[in-house]
C-alpha cells in the first residue's frame, strides 16, 4: 500500500462539501424548475415563490425531525396522525374548553412530545421495531382524532390564531416560514455543533458500538422521537390556523411526504449517514414538483404518479452513488 | 513436480488514494498449504478478494489450471472451483446452520428443498467437527468461535479445488484449531490447494509447505517453510529486524485500584479479584470460559445479579456503559466489526466519539482539538491510511482493530480492559501494542488483558487469572505463570 495524498478525498470547505454530497439533486432541481418555468412563466413570480415555501414549510419540519430520526437509525410513521390529531387537540381546547391560544397550542405540543416519548420508550423497552411501533401508534392517534370529532372539521374563528399561520411578518414573510428558520438552524446546530449529534450518528452507525462508547441510546432515542412528535404537533397547529379549522384528516400521509424529502436529499434509510442540508433541497424538489403540475393544471390524482416515479429515479440514482460500492 | 493449480501475476488494484496491490504474484501447487504473510494493510485480503470475484482487478492475469480465467463475481469464481472463507463473518444471523451452509447450494427442487436431507448432511458434518451443535440451531446464538467454525464447514465441503482461509483461526481456540487443521490435511491429500492467512507464526511450521511474504501491496518472495526461519520471514515482512516482543519493564504494584466481589450473573459464578495501580493482569483460559462475560459486567453491559465492585476501595454502581466509562474504566471489545467500529465514519469521528466533551463546548466545535486528538492516536499507533477522514470500513482489518484500541486510549482511562487485543494483527503491530501497555502500566494505569494466546499471557503479564466455566479456577504470580500451569487450570484434569 503507498499513499498518493493528492488523489485521496479530502476535507473540503463547507460550500463545496455541500455541493458534492448533494449534487445529483442540485442539478435535478434545477432542470426541474427550468422546465416548469419554460412551460409556465408565472412559475418565477415572487407571489408563486412564496407561496410554494409556505407550502412545503410544515413538510420540512416534520422532514427536519425524520432526517435526525433515520440517521439515528429509526422510522417514525406516527407523524402524519400526529399532525391530526394536534390539530384536533389545540381547536377543541380553544372552542370547547375556551382556552387562551398559547395554552391550547402548549397543550397540543405537548401531545405530540407524548406520543413522541412513548415511540422511544416503547423501542428501547421492547426492543421492536420502530416501524411497527411508530405505525401503530399512528393507527392509535389517528383513531383519537376521529372519535374525539366524530370526523368532522372544527370551524376556527379567532384572527390572531389564524394569523399564525396564514398572516405574514412585515408583511411578506409567512409566519410558517419564520418557525422553519428557527428549526432548521436549531436542527444544523445539533447535528453539526453537539456531543447529542455526533452520537445520534454513532447509534444509526453502529448501535452497539455506540454503546460500548457509553452513548445512553435511551437518551437519543427520545430526544429524536420528542422532538419528531413536537415538530408533527408545530404542523398541526399551523395547518389548522392556515385553513381555518381542525381537521381530523390533515395530516394524512404526511410521514410518506416527509421520509421523501429527507430520502431525496441523500440521507440513508439505513442510519449513520445524512445531513440537513439535503434534507431542504429534497423538500424544495417535492415543494416545486408540486406546484409545477398544479400551474400546468394536472389532476392532482396524476401529481402522485408523477411524484413517486421522480423520487424512484432520484433514489436510485442516489443509492448507484453512494451505496451500491461492493464490487470496485 | 505437482501441477500449478492457480497463477495470479502482475496484479494491481487501486482504491481511492491507495495503491492496495502493485504488480502481486500468487502461485499455489495442487496438494499445498500455501501461507500468505504480511503487516496489516499489506494487501492479502485485497489479493484474495480479487481472486474471489468481489473486487474487480485494475491489471494482470489470473491462470487456473494453465488456463487464463475470467473472474468478474462471485459466481465466477464458484464455478472455477474457488472456494473463500473471509476475514470477517459472513453469515445470516437469523438462519439455522444447516440453512447457512447450504445457502446458495439447497438440494432438492427449488420449490421444495429438501430440508430434512440437509439438516442431517449438516449435523454429520458439525458431528465431524466434534462441534457438539444441533444443525438446526440459529448462527445468531452462536458465539463467534463457533461461527467461524461454520464458516470452515461451509467452505470445505463442497466441489471446491481451490479453498482459501483468511485469518481462519484468529478466534478459535486450540482444540477448534487442532481440528481445523486435520481438515486440512484431509483436504490437501485430495490434491486440494490451500492459501491461507495468518499473522500466528507459529502455525506456519505445523501446517504450510510454502509462505509468500508481501509489504506495502508489493510481492516480496517465496519461501519454502522447511528452509527459512520466523526471524527471516518477519525482516521479510516488516522490512526491518522486530527484536524482543514484549520487553515488559516491570513495577511494583502495591495500591488496589479494582477489586471485584463475589460477581455472579447468568454467564459468570462467584468471580473475586483485585486489580493493582500499573499491574497487567492476564485473564486466560479456553474459549466460552466466561471471560469476556465477566469483563461484560464490569462494564455494565450485561447486569449483575450479585456482588460487587469497589474501586479505590469505595464500592461502586456500575448500570450503564457511562457509569463504567465515568468510573474510569475502558473497554476494548472482543469483536471490533460489531461491537467497536462505526464502519461508515472517519478515522476522526471513531477516534473521536468518546470523548467529544473535549472540543465540543459552548456553542462551537473546536475543530482544530478534534484533528489534534485524531491525528495523535492515528500516529501513536501507526494506522496505516491516506488521512484520518478514511473511512474506518476501508481499512484492513488489523487496522481496524488499531483504530479502536486508540480510541480507549483517548479516554485516558485509570482501568484499561483489552479484550483479545492483538487479534489480527501483525507482528510489528503487536510489538507496538505491547510497548503501549507497557508504557500505560509504567505511568501507573492499570490493565486487564484477556488473551487466548499462552505467549503473549506469559509474556506481558504481572500476575495470571485463569478462568473456567464461569468461575475463577486459578491464580498465578509472574513466576509460576507457566504455559502447563495454566493449561492445567484452564481444563478440567
Ligand atoms: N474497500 C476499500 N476501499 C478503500 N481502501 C481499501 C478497501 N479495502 C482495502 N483497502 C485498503 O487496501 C489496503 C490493503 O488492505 P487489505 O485488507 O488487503 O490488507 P491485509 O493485508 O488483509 O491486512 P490485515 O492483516 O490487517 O487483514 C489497505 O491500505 C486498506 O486500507
Ligand atoms: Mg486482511
Amino acid at each position: 500500500m503507498s499513499i498518493k495524498e493528492k488523489g485521496a478525498v479530502k476535507a473540503d470547505n463547507p460550500v463545496v462539501a455541500y455541493m458534492k454530497r448533494n449534487g445529483g439533486i442540485i442539478i435535478g432541481f434545477f432542470i426541474l424548475a427550468t422546465i416548469i418555468q419554460i412551460n409556465t412563466p408565472q412559475f418565477l413570480t415572487s407571489k408563486n415563490i412564496i407561496s410554494v415555501l409556505r407550502q412545503i414549510s410544515t413538510n420540512l419540519y416534520c422532514a427536519s425531525a425524520i432526517t435526525m430520526i433515520l440517521i439515528a437509525g429509526g422510522i417514525d410513521l406516527s407523524i402524519g396522525a400526529v399532525t391530526s390529531l394536534s390539530s384536533v387537540v389545540v381547536s377543541t381546547f380553544m372552542v370547547n374548553y375556551g382556552f387562551p391560544i398559547p395554552l391550547a397550542i402548549l397543550v397540543a405540543l405537548a401531545v405530540g412530545a407524548m406520543v413522541g416519548f412513548l415511540n422511544g420508550t416503547i423501542i428501547y423497552k421492547t426492543g421492536l421495531p420502530p416501524f411497527i411501533v411508530t405505525y401503530s401508534l399512528q393507527s392509535i392517534c389517528q383513531g383519537i382524532a376521529y372519535v374525539w370529532t366524530g370526523a368532522q372539521p372544527i370551524r376556527l374563528t379567532d384572527q390572531n390564531f389564524i394569523f399564525l399561520g396564514a398572516g405574514y411578518a412585515f408583511g411578506v414573510i409567512p409566519m410558517p416560514l419564520i418557525y422553519l428558520g428557527v428549526i432548521l438552524v436549531f436542527v444544523w446546530y445539533i447535528l453539526n455543533r453537539t456531543k447529542l449529534g455526533r452520537h445520534i450518528y454513532a447509534v444509526g452507525g453502529n448501535e452497539k458500538a455506540a454503546e460500548f462508547s457509553g452513548v445512553n441510546i435511551r437518551k437519543v432515542r427520545w430526544f429524536v422521537y420528542i422532538f419528531s412528535g413536537i415538530m408533527a404537533a408545530l404542523a398541526g397547529v399551523v395547518l389548522s390556523a392556515r385553513m381555518y379549522s381542525g381537521q381530523p384528516a390533515v395530516g394524512a400521509g404526511g410521514e410518506m411526504d416527509a421520509i421523501a424529502a429527507v430520502v431525496l436529499g441523500g440521507t440513508s434509510m439505513g442510519g449513520g449517514r445524512g445531513s440537513i442540508g439535503g434534507t431542504i433541497i429534497g423538500a424544495l424538489l417535492i415543494g416545486i414538483l408540486n406546484n409545477g403540475l398544479n400551474l400546468a393544471g394536472i389532476d392532482s390524482y396524476w401529481q402522485m404518479v408523477a411524484k413517486g416515479a421522480i423520487i424512484l429515479i432520484a433514489v436510485y440514482v442516489d443509492f448507484v452513488k453512494q451505496g451500491n460500492k461492493l464490487r470496485k | 513436480m505437482e501441477p500449478r493449480l492457480l497463477e495470479m501475476n502482475g496484479i494491481q488494484k487501486y482504491f481511492p488514494g491507495v495503491h492496495a496491490l502493485d504488480d502481486v504474484h500468487l502461485d499455489l501447487l495442487s496438494g499445498e498449504v500455501h501461507a500468505l504473510l504480511g503487516e496489516n494493510g499489506a494487501g492479502k485480503s485485497t489479493l484474495i478478494k480479487v481472486l474471489g470475484g468481489i473486487y474487480a482487478k485494475d491489471g494482470g492475469e489470473i491462470i487456473i489450471n494453465g488456463q487464463k480465467a475470467e473472474i468478474n463475481s462471485v459466481k465466477d469464481a464458484e464455478r472455477y472451483g474457488i472456494s473463500i472463507i473471509h476475514q470477517e463473518i459472513v453469515l445470516v444471523p437469523e438462519m439455522t446452520i444447516a440453512d447457512n451452509i447450504f445457502l446458495g447450494k439447497e438440494t432438492g427442487p427449488a420449490a421444495n428443498i429438501d430440508r430434512a436431507g440437509m439438516l442431517k448432511k449438516t449435523q454429520e458434518l458439525l458431528d465431524s467437527f466434534d462441534m457438539g451443535l444441533s444443525a438446526g440451531a440459529k448462527v445468531s446464538s452462536l458465539n463467534i468461535a463457533q461461527q467461524q467454525m461454520v464458516e470452515i464447514i461451509r467452505a470445505t465441503f463442497g466441489e471446491a479445488r481451490i479453498i482459501v482461509m483468511d485469518e481462519p483461526t484468529s478466534s478459535l481456540s486450540d482444540k477448534e484449531v487442532d481440528a481445523l487443521f486435520d481438515t486440512v490435511k484431509k483436504l490437501t491429500a485430495q490434491g486440494i490447494g490451500i492459501i491461507y492467512i495468518s499473522h500466528r507464526m507459529s502455525e506456519l511450521d505445523i501446517i504450510a509447505d510454502r509462505v509468500s511474504v508481501y509489504r506495502d501491496g508489493k510481492y516480496v518472495a517465496t519461501k519454502k517453510v522447511k528452509e527459512t526461519t520466523t526471524d527471516e520471514l518477519v525482516a521479510l515482512m516488516v522490512g526491518r529486524e522486530v527484536g524482543n516482543y514484549y520487553n515488559r519493564t516491570y513495577n511494583e504494584c502495591k495500591e488496589t485500584v479494582l477489586e471485584v466481589r463475589g460477581l455472579t450473573n447468568k454467564n459468570v459464578k462467584n468471580v473475586s479479584f483485585t486489580l493493582k495501580k500499573g499491574e497487567i493482569l492476564g485473564f486466560a483460559g479456553l474459549v466460552g470460559a466466561g471471560r469476556t462475560e465477566t469483563m461484560r459486567a464490569i462494564f455494565g453491559i450485561d447486569p449483575i445479579e450479585s456482588g460487587e465492585i469497589l474501586i479505590d476501595g469505595n464500592r461502586v454502581e456500575i448500570h450503564s456503559t457511562q457509569d463504567a466509562m465515568d468510573a474510569g474504566i475502558g473497554l476494548v471489545p472482543e469483536s471490533r466489526r460489531e461491537e467497536g467500529i462505526f464502519p461508515a465514519m472517519s478515522i476522526k469521528f471513531n477516534e473521536t466519539i468518546k470523548v467529544l466533551t473535549e472540543f465540543i463546548g459552548g456553542f462551537r466545535v473546536n475543530a482544530q482539538r478534534e484533528n489534534e486528538i485524531a491525528d495523535k492516536y492515528m500516529k501513536e499507533l501507526s494506522v496505516r491510511a491516506p488521512g484520518t477522514y478514511t473511512l474506518v470500513g476501508n481499512l484492513s482489518g488489523g487496522n481496524q482493530q488499531k483504530v479502536v484500541i486508540a480510541s480507549w486510549l483517548a479516554t485516558k482511562p485509570r482501568i484499561l480492559i483489552l479484550d483479545e487485543p492483538t487479534r489480527g494483527i501483525d507482528i510489528g503491530a503487536k510489538t507496538e501494542i505491547y510497548a503501549i501497555m507497557n508504557e500505560l502500566a509504567k505511568n501507573g494505569v492499570s490493565i486487564i488483558m484477556v488473551s487466548s494466546e499462552l505467549p503473549e499471557i506469559i509474556g506481558m503479564s504481572d500476575r495470571v487469572i485463569v478462568m473456567r466455566s464461569g468461575e475463577i479456577s486459578g491464580e498465578l504470580e509472574r513466576s509460576e505463570a507457566t504455559q502447563v500451569n495454566i493449561m492445567k487450570n484452564a481444563v478440567n484434569i
